[in-house]
């Protein structure tokens, strides 16, 4: 019983951490579509993240009342809109001036994890607290509130119904992505529009349009992962860096889940499983690096299957990492 | 002599005239008429300005003045959408398909109609079109899967889909094996017996003659003449096709201590897709003299020029390169440019392509000149002083117009980056100098720089090959010329003798095509 009990707890955790893992993949994913390729997802996620916390902190610590329904949709709005402000630089700078993709992404995730640590201390500053942390507890209670018959229903209840709203919107997004990228005349073009710019271009495609979109909605969505990650993991809590390489292991996955929002929910929980598998099996200290090391080695183990089946439905979008510019032939 | 603009016919064009530039009139005052179910042949020297007349119409450029009529009102076409709204639809030589896409998903690209997005229906709505005009295409097939003649189809079917009555065809038959070919007319006659207008852009008279209705022949970028298919001869249609012959003045010495120098025998190839790009191909040039390469646009001078150059296999055949200093045989067949240099073999090779393989774009002169030497010396670290030189002298002598030795070729204008890339091919004294289409977009000056740098490497001794495609320039030019069709040797003529409309004929007619078909 004892084990059964483990596991299970063991897959809520995996859940848990593979949730901001899931936002990150499916909005990265989103963007890969339409071949952008943004390294800058763990910066737009740490921007996500510190702009709901931001949103948050204002709505708790300066306003009285307290709503439940404001609590969770002020941090959700301001997330999204520091987000969608990250991706737009992202945008502009790729599709509009066509700079280098590679470079614009490495610069976001600098930048982003700058901001985040800039405004997460100065918030710490303004609650003239002890601690290098930030708490947001009343918001947090608001983003962890579980269906009230949760408890009630045993181990059954603790692996399904035992979590926040988000990690449930969270594959609700993926498969709504899934679902326009293979069912919607929006997700043909799309991924015309990533196979082959000129060609899209040709059929009448607005080529920079579907780009714009699909970057910033991915962006958008990638936040909300470092938003579930304080506000709801982390309980609340803001400490800086403590998001750690997550974006990184979100790009993986979608390595890993070769570009179907579908699969990258799978992939999303395996990877969370593996993350934090090092507390469950007796390793000593100087191995736990190999094991967080885990989730990259699968990833390589994909790239190479993948690589050797080559069935061109799992190829990276034709043009990934590449600008359109119409006169250039 | 043309019609009056009247709603008789679905397409008029009045006084058309597009410029690129200052310098290139690709169209000027063109009329043409296409009649309501009828095919109509452009038929046009390379560089006549056919693809540009059918861009125009199909929205791809628009005209600088004149006016278009569809079904005899005035029409303005700014995009291929608007062409679309037209219903006049084009398919390119080059296909633009998604390769990951299924036919039907690539049909439907695009289209905002605002009905569902249904791809069942839309697949049923492929098979009605291809079940009406007999294509043979199946609707879920991925393109990459696909051959190019049902790539073909899939634009075709594209352009059908989306309602087009007036269709424009570029070089169609270009990519295709002769029993395709066969199927894809059968398919243009159905298109036409439903009312259909078809344009059909092609350099092969055998195909003007068996498909068209009607022929238009345009000459620099000018309407010459349009005949009915029946009342006319290939021998007309190739007069109308290369006019007189102009002269130009090229000094041409007589080769004098000529002697053989590359002798190439039945080269084969095949290229990756399958098809026979080089039949057995049999020549020599010789030390001294210029031999000029004529044909019309990718009847397989490019798979020549590399193969000669080590860039691409071969099927069969051998290439005997004959050593001026000791007069060896040398077989360079299966070589890597690197062991040709190293078994000491000059062969010097100007692509067509002067910024892909010619030169590096975004490095300056002097490091362009380095991509020739860097291996010399025993050192690890390269000696930068002989290539600074050596671009100095390129800059003085040839007159190339950079601000410095350290500008980014690809700021430089085609004339100069052409320059540039000539003149380190020659620098490095090559017993064999190949050119590829010299003069592309070059002004008329730097043009007559480049034929004398030829004339004077052929002085020196100097096999030269030149690929060219102005037939009055090869004419001139050359001692003797090759003329290439279909990738088989058509003929080998002298370059004093030649009469200009030979050279036409032999370019567009195969002495084979009976035996292909």
């Amino acid at each position: 019983m004892a084990i059964i009990e483990q596991i299970v707890e063991l897959l809520v955790r995996a859940v848990m951490q593979g949730t901001p893992l899931l936002f990150g993949s499916t909005g990265e994913i989103l963007t890969e579509k339409s071949g952008n390729l943004n390294l800058g997802i763990p910066g737009i996620m740490y921007i996500g993240a510190i702009s709901g916390v931001i949103g948050g902190f204002f709505y708790q610590n300066y306003t009285s009342s307290y709503n439940m329904i404001l609590a969770i949709i002020i941090p959700l709005l301001s997330s999204l809109a520091g987000s969608l402000l990250a991706s737009l630089i992202y945008g502009f700078l790729t599709i509009t001036l066509r700079a280098n993709q590679n470079v614009t992404g490495l610069a976001l995730t600098t930048f982003g994890v700058g901001l985040g640590n800039f405004f997460g201390g100065s918030l710490i500053k303004i609650t003239k607290s002890d601690t290098p942390f930030l708490a947001l507890s009343k918001i947090s209670a608001a983003y962890r509130t579980t269906l009230p018959f949760a408890n009630k229903l045993g181990l059954f209840g603790q692996l399904f119904f035992s979590y926040g709203f988000m990690v449930y919107l969270a594959v609700v997004i993926a498969l709504i992505v899934s679902f326009v990228l293979k069912r919607t005349r929006v997700g043909l073009q799309l991924r015309a529009v990533g196979e082959s710019p000129a060609t899209a271009d040709a059929a009448g495609v607005n080529v920079n349009k579907y780009k714009y979109f699909a970057t910033c909605i991915g962006g958008m969505i990638a936040g909300l992962g470092g938003l579930y990650y304080i506000l709801d993991y982390s309980k609340g809590i803001w400490a800086n860096d403590a998001f750690g390489d997550r974006g990184w292991l979100a790009i993986a996955i979608v390595i890993f889940a070769i570009w179907r929002p579908n699969v990258s929910i799978l992939g999303s929980y395996l990877f969370g499983g593996l993350y934090i598998l090092f507390n469950y099996v007796s390793v000593s200290m100087n191995l736990l690096p190999l094991m967080q090391m885990l989730p990259y080695v699968v990833t390589i183990i994909v790239l190479v299957i993948v690589s050797m089946r080559k069935k061109r439905e799992n190829l990276p979008p034709a043009s990934l990492g590449t600008n359109y510019f119409r006169e250039e032939r | 002599m043309s019609e009056t603009v009247s709603e008789k016919y679905a397409l008029q064009l009045r006084n058309v005239t597009k410029a690129f530039g200052t310098k290139v009139i690709a169209n000027k005052n063109v009329d043409l008429d296409v009649r309501y179910g009828e095919v109509l042949a452009i038929l046009g020297e390379n560089g006549s300005g056919k693809t540009t007349l059918m861009n125009m119409i199909a929205g791809i450029y628009h005209p600088d003045a004149g006016e278009i009529y569809v079904n005899g009102e005035k029409a303005s076409i700014n995009s291929p959408k608007d062409a679309f709204n037209y219903k006049i639809g084009m398919v390119h030589q080059h296909f633009k398909l998604v390769d990951l896409f299924t036919a039907t998903e690539n049909i439907i690209l695009g289209i905002n109609d605002g009905n569902k997005y249904d791809l069942a229906k839309a697949e049923e709505e492929v098979k009605n079109i291809s079940g009406k005009y007999g294509f043979v295409i199946n609707p879920k097939k991925k393109i990459y899967e696909m051959s190019v003649s049902e790539k073909q189809t899939v634009e075709i079917i594209k352009v059908l889909y989306r309602g087009a009555d007036i269709l424009i065809l570029d070089e169609p038959t270009a990519v295709l094996t002769p029993q395709e070919t066969d199927k894809l007319f059968d398919v243009i006659r159905n298109m036409r017996n439903d009312g259909k207008s078809i344009l059909i852009i092609t350099h092969k008279l055998h195909e003007v003659l068996a498909i068209s209705d009607r022929v238009t022949v345009l000459r620099k970028g000018e309407h010459i003449a349009t005949v009915d298919t029946a009342k006319t001869s290939e021998i007309e249609l190739t007069e109308m096709m290369v006019g007189k012959r102009v002269s130009l003045n090229i000094g041409r010495s007589e080769p004098k201590d000529t002697c053989d120098r590359l002798i190439v025998s039945g080269m084969n190839m095949t290229n990756p897709d399958g098809v026979k790009v080089l039949k057995d191909i049999s020549f020599t040039a010789k030390a001294g003299e210029i031999l000029g390469i004529a044909g019309i646009a990718g009847s397989g001078q490019r798979e020549l020029l590399e193969a000669i150059a080590g860039l691409r296999p071969l099927d069969s055949g051998n290439i005997t390169y004959i050593d001026p200093s000791n007069s060896e045989n040398v077989e360079l067949r299966s070589k890597s440019p690197m062991q040709i240099r190293e078994l000491g073999v000059r062969l010097s090779f100007v692509p067509e392509d002067r910024l892909g393989m010619g030169l590096v774009g975004n490095m300056d002169i002097i490091d362009n000149m380095m991509l020739r030497t860097y291996k010399k010396g025993l050192s690890v670290f390269v000696d930068r002083q002989p290539p600074r030189q050596l671009a100095e002298e390129i800059i003085e002598s040839l007159e190339v117009v950079t601000p410095s030795a350290q500008t980014p070729v690809r700021r430089l204008s085609g004339g100069n980056v052409q320059k540039v890339l000539v003149g380190r091919e020659i620098a490095s004294a090559p017993s064999v100098l190949m050119v590829a289409y010299p003069v592309r977009g070059l002004d008329i000056n730097s043009s007559y720089t480049i034929y004398n740098l030829l004339n004077a490497q052929k002085e020196n001794g100097v096999a030269v090959i030149y690929v060219g495609e102005d037939l009055d320039v090869l004419l001139e030019l050359c001692d003797r010329i090759i003329v290439l069709c279909a990738g088989a040797v058509s003929g080998i003529l002298d370059g004093r003798t030649a009469k200009k409309e030979e050279v036409g004929l032999l370019m567009t007619k195969v002495k084979g095509v009976s035996e292909n078909e």
